[in-house]
């Protein structure tokens, strides 16, 4: 499959655009200490439903600060950050959690499965949340594990399946409450190049389908399955490649 | 649904504690033997209270008991003048004037003591002479064993007729079979005509009106052959006294009347006693200081099992408090998942309920299990009620609430970017 194709496929992100995920001149300051440090500084930025981003950029570039805020793990100090029509900066600790259970996933650089619990239990998590009945988050589970190829590890425990498998569990947990939004940080990070490649289909795969995908990386290798390149320096956007940028 | 929700959070909060089952088990040691000492020490306290209110109840809580006491002067002059005689104590009229002065008493009882030798065939023991009025089996209720107690023909007719112990009977190798069977006390001889069960005052503070080794006869009977003059020999020296009545068992008609009728006999019986050779003793007064003393107990013992349970709720918070550390990473993914901080606090204050919720059951059987162990090795009364055992599981139920809280909250409060980023 070309680029070329799969940016055809990809809406374009515009000003005007009715995105899902939308930042509007927004920064984030930490205070540490005495001094303050500025993650962000006014970035402005439409994800259009569908379109698979990777965020780049060098170390305290502010990449992991902006997943963070995306991931509604953190507010923003200033600006706006709407998602699924909510602005985010206005929104409460548990409306926080509820749009996270149902418009987010997560996929982690470390996996970060629950080790005492089981592939299926791990899978079954936000459904937990959303109290699902067992049955119905039963054959959820199942057929997540059949869809990242997993369905004969359902009773393992993540520390048993290889590091490609355990992604692929993160996966089908991130998938679980079917939301639109897929944030990935480094989700290649620990694997070896091969296994990385696999997780890389899955998630193109996943985006094909549908889901808007937004991810950190340094790779480049990596960053060439996005349809938008972002790169970021100094808490502000840099440049954005692909997609007619 | 909401109580299979339950289920399944405390089906995995028991299989995450049991991730670590030695670390639980020892976590769960203080609570297993606070609440263990809570039931333990309800159990010996009950066993002894009830103990002490049975004895008093056995008196009788209508019951006003009066006995003679030698006067502390008379006591000490005893010694100097062996062959003068000492008169005091409570006299027939005092019995008539009782049951004149007032009409809340129902009855009196007057009871005459004397220590006499008795011999039934070969055998010999040495009997207490209770001489009294049939009413005496009224007041001081006891199982007739075997035939019949004193009537009021046999006062009538002053029969010589004795109702022996069941204890004094097996130590005279009587049964039922003596009945009919002369009895010789002294010099004197009875038809033994019953025999009736004894409540030995053994270990309590309390002396019951009857002993084990009493002998009832008519009053009529024992004041004809054995007068009122009594001599006690004792090493040395030569005791001669001369009492009327021994004690006088009152019985009033109601309990809301006993207090006012003790103070009544009291006034009465100042007035005729210039000495203070008697003792009002009142069953329900006691009864009420006992149930008072049991209160302090229960009190004193709660306090020291509150201090257990206090260090073993310490031992289970600072636990908790290592897990929330170690699980950092876990919290960390469930918020990010989208758990709600109430969702976190539920599940580690479940996990801590379930570790105090075990620890109380086992703390419940080792509750119960002292104090057989008690009964059986000292042959302490004991009593594991019910409502200790609830207790011991509202307090296991209270003490995982309150020292899951703070870890439970801290677990909740943590920065879910910081606890992903954990290790």
């Amino acid at each position: 499959m070309t680029a070329a194709a799969r940016l055809a496929r990809s809406p374009e992100p515009s000003a005007g655009g009715r995105g899902v995920v939308r930042l509007e001149n927004v920064s984030k300051v930490y205070v540490v200490g005495s001094s303050e440090v500025h993650a962000l500084r006014g970035v402005t930025l439409d994800f259009a439903a569908g379109s698979f981003w990777a965020i780049m950029g060098p170390s305290g570039s502010g990449k992991s600060t902006m997943l963070n805020l995306l991931g509604c793990l953190d507010r923003p100090t200033a600006g706006r950050y709407l998602l699924a029509g909510h602005d985010v900066a206005e929104l409460n600790d548990n409306a926080l959690s509820e749009l996270r259970l149902r418009h987010l996933g997560f996929i982690f650089q470390s996996f970060n499965l629950i080790p005492q619990l089981t592939v299926r239990e791990n899978i079954e998590l936000p459904l937990y949340y959303l109290e699902w009945s067992p049955l119905a988050s039963a054959q959820r589970a199942e057929q997540m594990a059949e869809r990242v190829g997993l369905a004969d590890r359902l009773n393992h425990r993540p520390q048993e399946l290889s590091g490609g498998q355990q992604q692929r569990v993160a996966i089908a947990r991130a998938l679980a409450a079917n939301p639109e939004i897929l944030l990935a940080d480094e989700p290649t990070g620990n694997l070896d190049s091969a296994t990385g490649e696999q997780i890389m289909q899955t998630l193109t795969e996943l985006n094909r389908q549908g889901k808007t995908i937004i991810m950190v990386t340094h790779e480049a290798d990596i960053a060439r399955h996005a349809s938008h390149r972002l790169h970021m320096r100094d808490g502000r956007i840099d440049r954005i490649e692909g997609a007619g940028a | 649904m909401k109580a299979a929700r339950l289920y399944r959070n405390v089906a995995l909060g028991i299989k995450t504690l049991l991730l670590h089952k030695l670390r639980s088990l020892l976590t769960m040691l203080g609570v297993v033997f606070g609440v263990g000492s809570v039931v333990a020490m309800l159990a010996v306290g009950e066993g002894a209270s009830r103990e002490a209110l049975d004895q008093i109840r056995k008196l009788g809580s209508t019951n006003i008991i009066i006995t003679s006491m030698k006067p502390v002067e008379e006591e000490s002059r005893g010694t100097f003048s062996p062959f003068s005689v000492s008169m005091y104590g409570l006299r027939y009229d005092d019995q008539r004037r009782a049951e004149q002065s007032l009409s809340t008493i129902r009855r009196t009882v007057p009871v005459k003591l004397i220590r006499k030798e008795a011999r039934l065939h070969d055998r010999i023991m040495d009997l207490r002479v209770v001489g009294t009025t049939p009413d005496w089996f009224d007041l001081v209720r006891r199982d007739v064993i075997a035939g019949r107690v004193v009537t009021p023909r046999d006062a009538e007719r002053h029969a010589s007729v004795v109702v022996l112990t069941e204890y004094g009977a097996r130590r005279l190798l009587a049964t039922e079979h003596s009945l009919g069977e002369v009895l010789r006390i002294g010099g004197e001889y009875y038809e033994v005509i019953g025999l009736v069960q004894s409540e030995s005052g053994q270990g309590g503070a309390i002396q019951t009106p009857d002993q084990e080794i009493d002998a009832y006869i008519p009053i009529e009977v024992a004041r004809e052959r054995y007068g009122d003059l009594s001599t006690i020999v004792t090493s040395g020296s030569m005791l001669r006294e001369s009492v009327e009545l021994h004690q006088l068992i009152v019985e009033v008609d109601r309990t809301e009347n006993v207090e006012s009728a003790a103070a009544g006999l009291e006034r009465m019986l100042k007035q005729y006693h210039a000495k203070n050779d008697y003792r009002i003793s009142v069953p329900l007064a006691l009864l009420r200081q006992a149930e008072a003393t049991k209160r302090t107990f229960n009190i004193v013992l709660g306090s020291i099992a509150a201090i257990s349970l206090l260090v073993g709720g310490i031992g289970i918070m600072n636990i908790m408090l290592a897990s929330v550390t170690e699980r950092t990473r876990e919290i960390g993914i469930r918020r990010a998942i989208g758990a709600k901080r109430a969702q976190i606090i539920g599940q580690f204050l479940i996990e801590t309920i379930v570790l105090s919720m075990t620890g109380g059951a086992f703390g419940m059987a080792l509750g119960a299990a002292i104090p057989w162990v008690i009964t059986a090795i000292a042959g302490m009364p004991t009593i594991v009620t019910g409502y200790s055992m609830l207790l011991a599981v509202g307090i296991s139920v209270t003490v995982g609430l309150i020292f899951g809280l703070y870890p439970a909250r801290h677990a909740a409060n943590l920065d879910p970017i910081e606890a992903l980023r954990h290790e």
